[in-house]
């Protein structure tokens, strides 16, 4: 039973980190940026749903309105700073980003307080096999909701004539301009997609775990290291990785120890890395 | 060229002479005796350090409108120099060097949080500046043989020392099986090696020994092996996060302990937060206001917490008590050395043992109160949802009965 319980627990945190790699190997994808303010719009996200908790209002609907009040939030940081460093090298939009990310703390610490906080739900657990496998119905709630909103962001790629423009920029940015797509308002929409998804995480951060200014880094790093795994582009793979990493830190947890989980996943993407490096190595051609 | 090094020798001189003077002019100008703190008003433990700053304010205010302190026959007020130190330790050591050498301030209250007193301690030691502290309570605090720091709070290997004691009381004397998870942080592994020390103590068995990282705030896999081996106390300690995790994983699992007992509750408002998941938990507190220690300034714990509500608008957290405790020592060693030179005032706080309204206090040598044992308040609900703290060890403090076991999840 432990061993299921520890599967079920993993895949559901999986889920939920995927859903914010999501958003960064979008946006990563298309516009070339490592976003180190994801864990902060996470946060953010975290904070609007709380609000709404603390005024009354069920704190379930910030799935709604947390993307939402994001999305706007996503487009004003790209106007006012992504734009600026969105054809520049990958070191320029790091340190941008890195910039955004230590604002975010300090406004976020100076408006909400430095309290560690958190959202009831209050949807009670589900108990399988006599009380010996609980799943927080919070948790399985959040796996849903990040379920439907990846599902919905593909479908949403595919069909809508945003979502072709973007999958045309990040293949060839160039090309697209100038088959006529305005890439700048397509580079607008992806941070501003990425921060609703990074939204949505938060509202469901809140009421699965608990949100503080300066929690999101953890968040940003799990999400980095799901979409290293799974290679840019691959919107299935990062699915597939983030419950594949929840469900083996789960599994060092009981084996290994709660000290080693962190480590334990570090050392799996360190392995990663270089059994992609001698892959890579071996396919590699010479010119004679 | 002969003129204009005199010129610049005479300049200098008068500056280094006029600098000195403004130092030492800082320690005392006029009828104040100027302490220096550097607190954190920003960052992550911005709210706990305004919680010190408001305990150092009230204290301040009270001690100078009730006479000030009276030393060699010339009554004086206590004055704070205050510097935000961003949570930060090495802006918190720049910032003592700076309160000490620039200006010039020769006694010093402490910082919000042991890591922060650990940052801040060899700079007033190298100094020689009489520190005392409200807010630092890991063990390698008073282990380094510091002698000018003084912490008017009991050390935190003793957090949580009495629930096992407690424990094992209930269990007709014989040893209990443990559960505990500790976050990986300097405070929260002292309290672990104090829970160890109280485990071999009482012949208990410790059956699950995780440390949380600092960085997740999910304890589900401690909490299904909790469940799996069925321990008789739960121990967690992890700050404020780490308390509100725990009591939501342990109601979203139901996990039954007979006994549960943490760190932070009242920081982490517990009970307003969680409401009826967190009635039963057992939390380790400096002070509670309903202990009946007493003192002529704020005469008890009781009017304490009255005149800081009026004051500041919400229930002083025992942050605030320990904060304005440390003034009452600095005043009643001002006194008894009858002098500010920093040796002698350094030496009547070693001698320091009085009592005030947030407990005993009476210093070892690495500089931890001895006298003061922690107390253990229970969270317990009414039938409409309201809850409230109770003291339930020592027995001698107690305002109420301890609640054991734990009624079940299915019971509740």
């Amino acid at each position: 039973m432990l061993t299921l319980q520890a599967v079920l627990d993993g895949l559901l945190l999986g889920i939920l980190f995927a859903l914010i790699a999501y958003g960064m190997a979008l946006q990563w994808g298309v516009m070339n940026i490592i976003n180190i303010a994801q864990g902060d719009l996470v946060i953010l996200g975290g904070y609007i749903a709380y609000f709404m908790y603390l005024y009354g209002i069920h704190p379930g609907w910030g799935v709604i309105v947390s993307p939402i009040i994001m999305y706007f939030v996503g487009v004003v940081i790209y106007k006012l700073v992504i734009n600026k460093v969105v054809d520049r090298d990958l070191f320029i939009s790091i340190l941008a980003t890195f910039g955004i990310s230590i604002l975010f703390m300090q406004l976020m610490n100076f408006a909400f307080g430095a309290d560690v906080v958190l959202a009831n739900s209050g949807y009670g657990t589900t108990m399988l096999f006599d009380n010996s496998v609980t799943l927080p119905n919070s948790k399985i709630f959040s796996a849903f909701i990040s379920i439907v909103f990846a599902i919905g962001l593909v479908v949403y790629m595919k069909k809508s004539k945003l979502g072709r423009a973007i999958r045309a920029t990040a293949q060839n940015a160039r090309a697209a301009k100038i088959l006529g797509v305005d890439t700048e308002k397509v580079y607008a929409a992806t941070f501003g997609i990425n921060a609703a998804l990074c939204g949505v995480a938060g509202a469901l951060i809140s009421i699965t775990f608990t949100i503080h200014p300066y929690m999101g880094l953890p968040y940003t790093i799990r999400s980095f290291m799901i979409v290293i795994v799974a290679g840019l582009g691959n919107l299935p793979g990062v699915a597939m990785s983030g419950m594949g990493l929840g469900v083996f830190e789960e599994f060092a947890d009981y084996i290994l120890g709660t000290e080693f989980r962190i480590g334990s996943v570090f050392l799996l993407l360190v392995l990663i890395l270089v059994y992609r490096r001698f892959k890579l190595s071996r396919k590699r051609e010479y010119l004679k | 060229m002969k003129i204009k090094n005199i010129i610049i020798t005479f300049v200098s001189a008068i500056a280094i002479l006029f600098s000195t003077s403004v130092a030492s002019l800082a320690k005392v100008v006029g009828d104040k005796i100027i302490l220096g703190a550097a607190i954190s008003l920003t960052g992550k433990y911005s709210s706990n350090g305004v919680h010190t700053q408001n305990g150092y304010n009230m204290a301040v205010d009270r001690i100078n409108d009730m006479g000030g302190i009276k030393v060699g026959g010339k009554t004086y007020k206590f004055d704070i120099i205050y510097y935000d130190d961003e949570s930060n330790p090495k802006r918190a050591a720049q910032l003592a060097e700076r309160l000490i050498s620039q200006d010039g301030v020769e006694f010093m209250l402490g910082p919000y949080s042991s890591g922060l007193t650990k940052a801040i301690a060899p700079v007033t030691e190298k100094y020689g500046v009489p520190m005392v502290e409200a807010n630092g309570a890991s063990r390698s605090l008073f282990t380094k043989g510091y002698k000018y720091l003084f912490a008017v709070l009991a050390p935190a290997n003793l957090y949580l020392d009495v629930a096992i004691e407690t424990a094992v009381e209930l269990n007709g004397g014989k040893g209990v099986r443990i559960a505990q998870a500790f976050e990986q942080d300097a405070f929260s592994q002292d309290v672990r090696l104090g829970i160890l020390d109280a485990a071999e103590r009482t012949g208990s068995k410790i059956i699950i020994d995780d440390k949380l990282p600092k960085e997740l705030n999910d304890m589900a896999a401690t909490l299904a092996k909790v469940k799996a081996v069925k321990p008789d106390v739960l121990v967690v300690s992890g700050h404020t996060k780490g308390a509100l995790t725990a009591i939501r994983q342990i109601a979203e699992m139901k996990v039954d302990v007979p006994m549960l007992a943490m760190t932070h509750c009242d920081a982490a408002k517990l009970s307003k937060q969680h409401g009826k998941n967190s009635q039963y938990a057992l939390c380790a507190s400096q002070w509670h206001k309903t202990l009946t220690y007493k003192d002529d300034f704020f005469k008890d714990g009781m009017t304490y917490a009255a005149d800081f509500e009026k004051l500041f608008g919400y229930d002083p957290p025992y942050q605030s008590a320990e904060s304005s405790a440390a003034l009452l020592v600095f005043k009643d060693a001002f006194e008894r050395a009858n002098s500010f030179d920093q040796k002698k005032v350094r030496d009547a706080l070693a001698d320091t043992n009085m009592q005030t309204f947030y407990g005993n206090i009476k210093f070892a040598e690495g500089g931890q109160n001895v006298d003061k044992p922690m107390v253990l308040f229970q969270v317990m609900c009414d039938d409409a949802g309201k809850c409230e703290n109770k003291v339930v060890a020592p027995l001698k403090w107690a305002s109420a009965e301890l609640i054991h076991p734990i009624p079940k999840w299915s019971e509740r």
